[in-house]
């Protein structure tokens, strides 16, 4: 039998929440015996080019590129899961959304105290970037959500099991309380 | 003129007894003579009440009624509640606008005429409704706005304006509320019974309370009779704020004496020296004649000491102003907030009967059920009983408002279809009825057969009719947007879900919402109704709640087939981005 696909993804996020997946520490080695990694930062495989069963995404949607690529997300992984609070809400990156985008961007590469010259960033190889940071069940449906900042190893591990299994994810309370 | 204002301030501060407590007198009082509250004032409030300035700006900014920015001499709080802006108020707000060359939020330039739009201020059968700093305006329409502004740019007596004018507009008396009683005549037959026994009374008559929750008044008594604590106390609970409610306002004007009547006999029953009648704001207006009545009980012997000759009785009433803020209505919002803070609901256990205004035993009732006291004590228990329905004794104040011949106040007995009301209203082509304001239920006419009564559909007294041409969505968006302002911000599933709920119903009625949405407003609104602390943020989803249940079509028809839709435009959300940054989508070839 062939093992389940795995893709991971990351937008505007810290990566906290990929550091947090290495903090199953020994179990990775589990995990590998279970399922087998495509297009991933951990493995930096950059596209896919089949379908995926799941799909695991850090981070906020900021951007043309974040927009474009979890598209992409949603259209090769049979089951999609948002974890960490950028993913679910905009998290820190969000932040930005109280102020206007122009002001934003005035602030960090003009006016700051210390900027000489500055300039907004405009090179067509960059990204545009959105009016808002959105979390990603705004851009695509998300089919499950994982809160934490970032959310632990073992919340993961846990979870990824569960789904993996068809068994439902029963995580005791330590593991869910965040304040 | 610092010094001017730092004696003004110590001066303010004495008058209340340099009581931490009054923080809410200190600072309507200085509101009103300096017309807004600047860093300065609330620095010097602070130090001469020896408390933090934090204390000072958290309770201030709290208050809707506070503005901490400099303000027009006149300030003008033009409702727009659903009501409202089904009687054209939204036209009348644009003469306002046109009129005074600015926007709402704004002052003029010669500091002159500040406008504010502002949720229900219980003038909903006069449609459309503004404050006039604090003077109530009724039946607006566009063309009296000129006369209006010119009347305060010329420095007009306000009061002396046609529109000056509110009608009690009771439409039905019953024989609870509006029937003639004489002054002291219920104090005097609970002075001759023992506490115990007007408790006793007030059971056999099965009263509950009218102000939402319908607590057995005697049970709260008698909790609050036997709590220990230095002093206890007696709330009446006169901050009216749900939309479409104006119940209490029409007591207030027609029968005040029978209100302070029910407070005394509380008073006794309780064992309490001191009660306080918590007023909202916008009734502000009904002060002076307040005051004139109390003045006249003190007088007659019938609050102070010694009351009624019953030697060891004593008891007096202040009234506590308000400043504008609905979530104060909930019973330990409104002691928090008479005690000189913000207005957020405190965590229950322990209830307000057993620490309650400063820490102590109180307890808080609705004007209209202190209303029933007194005339149960009156004339007994059993002839109270003997009204309403099998689980509601006695009449019930409806104040009704919306698309209706005759708004107005109703005492009916408990148990009356919504059929018979609309009827009796002129409503009979009524798409939905609103049964207790935004957080109470849309009735659809399916469920016009069912009964105004603790144990059918409850109310604190709002009905409001939505008639057949209204949009109906349109209205439970409003009501929706009003708990988002309204909510003071403690629990998350208030302060965000509400906005979220709101953003997702805007969502489904601008034609981009799927299926997937109207499954999460179902169980958004159920997670907010679970995890909130207090009823704001019980009741919050209400409006989206029932109209799904009740009528599912309207949001059928909105949504689009697929699954899925996202929830913003991304074309738009880029061409920010593009022009923040000088870039251009086209030029670039990109696609969305
Ligand atoms: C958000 C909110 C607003 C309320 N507003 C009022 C109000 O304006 N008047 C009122 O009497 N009760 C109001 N209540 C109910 C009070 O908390 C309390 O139950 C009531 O004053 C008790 O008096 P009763 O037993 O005589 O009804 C409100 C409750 C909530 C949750
Ligand atoms: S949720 Fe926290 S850990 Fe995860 S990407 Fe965001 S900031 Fe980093
Ligand atoms: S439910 Fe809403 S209004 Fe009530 S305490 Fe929570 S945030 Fe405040
Ligand atoms: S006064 Fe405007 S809706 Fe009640």
């Amino acid at each position: 039998m062939t093992k389940p696909l795995v893709a991971t993804g990351h937008f505007t996020g810290c990566f906290g929440c990929h550091m947090s997946l290495l903090d199953i520490d020994e179990r990775i080695l589990d995990l590998v015996q279970l399922v087998e990694f495509d297009k991933s930062p951990i493995n930096d495989i950059k596209t896919f080019n089949r379908p995926v069963d799941i799909g695991i995404i850090e981070g906020g949607v900021s951007n043309s590129e974040n927009v474009e690529f979890l598209r992409e997300f949603r259209k090769y992984c049979k089951i999609l899961v948002a974890i960490g609070s950028c993913a679910l809400t905009g998290g820190v990156p969000a932040m930005r959304n109280t102020v206007p985008l122009k002001e934003c961007l005035q602030e960090a590469y003009l006016d700051g105290p210390t900027i000489v010259n500055g300039v907004i960033p405009n090179d067509p190889e960059l990204p545009i970037l959105l009016d808002r940071v959105y979390p990603c069940h705004e851009v695509v449906k998300i089919d499950y959500f994982l809160p934490g900042c970032p959310p632990s190893g073992d919340t993961l591990f846990n979870a990824i099991v569960a789904l993996l299994k068809g068994d439902a994810l029963a995580l005791p309370y330590e593991l869910v309380k965040y304040d | 003129m610092a010094e001017d204002m730092r004696s003004l301030v110590n001066q303010t501060v004495e008058r209340f007894g340099k009581d931490r407590h009054r923080l809410m007198d200190i600072a309507r009082a200085l509101h009103a003579r300096l017309g807004y509250l600047s860093e300065e004032t609330i620095g010097h409030t602070a130090q001469a009440l020896g408390i933090h300035r934090v204390e000072v700006r958290d309770m201030v900014s709290f208050y809707s009624f506070f503005s901490r920015k400099k303000q027009g001499k006149t300030v003008i709080h033009l409702c727009n509640a659903v009501v409202e802006r089904m009687k054209g108020a939204d036209a009348v707000g644009r003469a306002f606008e046109r009129e005074l060359g600015i926007h709402f939020g704004e002052t003029t330039p010669d500091d002159a005429i500040t406008l504010h739009h502002t949720a229900c201020i219980g003038l909903s059968d006069q449609a459309p409704s503004a404050l006039i700093n604090g003077i109530p305006f009724t039946n607006l329409k566009p063309e009296d706005v000129p006369g209006i502004v010119k009347a305060i740019r010329e420095g007009e007596d306000m009061l002396n304006m046609p529109q000056a004018e509110v009608d009690s507009n009771v439409r039905r008396p019953g024989e609870v509320i509006f029937a003639p009683m004489e002054r002291g005549a219920a104090i005097r037959k609970a002075i001759n019974m023992t506490p115990e026994s007007v408790i006793n009374e007030i059971n056999k008559g099965r009263l509950r309370g009218r102000g939402g929750a319908g607590f057995p008044t005697a049970m709260k008594w008698d909790f609050c009779r036997k709590a220990k604590g230095n002093a206890h106390y007696l709330v009446c609970n006169a901050d009216e704020g749900e939309p479409g409610t104006f119940k209490d306002r029409a007591i207030l004007q027609e029968c005040p004496d029978l209100v302070f009547e029910g407070m005394t006999v509380a008073g006794y029953a309780i064992g309490a020296r001191e009660g306080i009648m918590y007023l909202r704001g916008e009734y502000e207006y009904l002060l002076p004649s307040l005051e004139r009545v109390l003045a006249k009980r003190r007088h007659l012997g019938l609050l102070g000491e010694n009351i009624c000759g019953c030697e060891g009785f004593s008891f007096n009433i202040r009234i506590q102003m308000g400043a504008g803020a609905y979530v104060c209505g909930e019973e330990s919002a409104l002691l928090e907030s008479a005690e000189g803070k913000r207005g957020a609901p405190r965590d229950r256990p322990p209830f307000p009967v057993q620490k309650g205004y400063k820490g102590e035993p109180t307890s808080v009732n609705n004007v209209e059920t202190l209303c029933c006291a007194a005339r149960i004590l009156d004339r007994g228990g059993e002839w109270f009983a003997s009204m309403g329905s099998r689980d509601s004794t006695g009449t019930k104040l409806l104040s009704v408002s919306g698309d209706c011949e005759h708004p107005g106040v109703y005492e009916l007995p408990y148990g009356i279809t919504v059929k018979k009301l609309i009827d009796m209203v002129g409503a009979s082509d009524a798409q939905a009825v609103q049964v207790g304001g935004p957080s109470g239920r849309c009735l659809a006419p399916k469920d016009f057969g069912r009964s105004i009564s603790f144990e059918d559909v409850p109310t604190g007294g709002s009905v409001i009719i939505i008639g057949p041409e209204r949009d109906l969505l349109e209205c439970v968006r409003q009501f929706t947007e009003f708990f988002v302002e309204e909510s003071c911000g403690w629990c998350v599933p208030c302060r965000s879900g509400t906005t979220i709920l709101l953003k997702t119903l805007e969502k489904v009625m601008e034609g981009r919402g799927s299926r997937s949405d109207l499954a999460n407003l179902e169980k958004l609104g159920k997670t907010v109704k679970t995890m909130s602390r207090c009823g704001l943020g019980q009741t919050a989803a209400n409006p989206i709640l029932t109209t799904i249940n009740g009528f599912p079509d309207l949001y059928e028809a909105r949504i689009k087939h697929e699954e899925y839709t996202p929830a913003f435009d991304f074309k738009k959300a880029l061409e920010v981005g593009c022009e923040a940054a000088g870039r251009n989508l086209e030029l670039e070839g990109i696609h969305v």
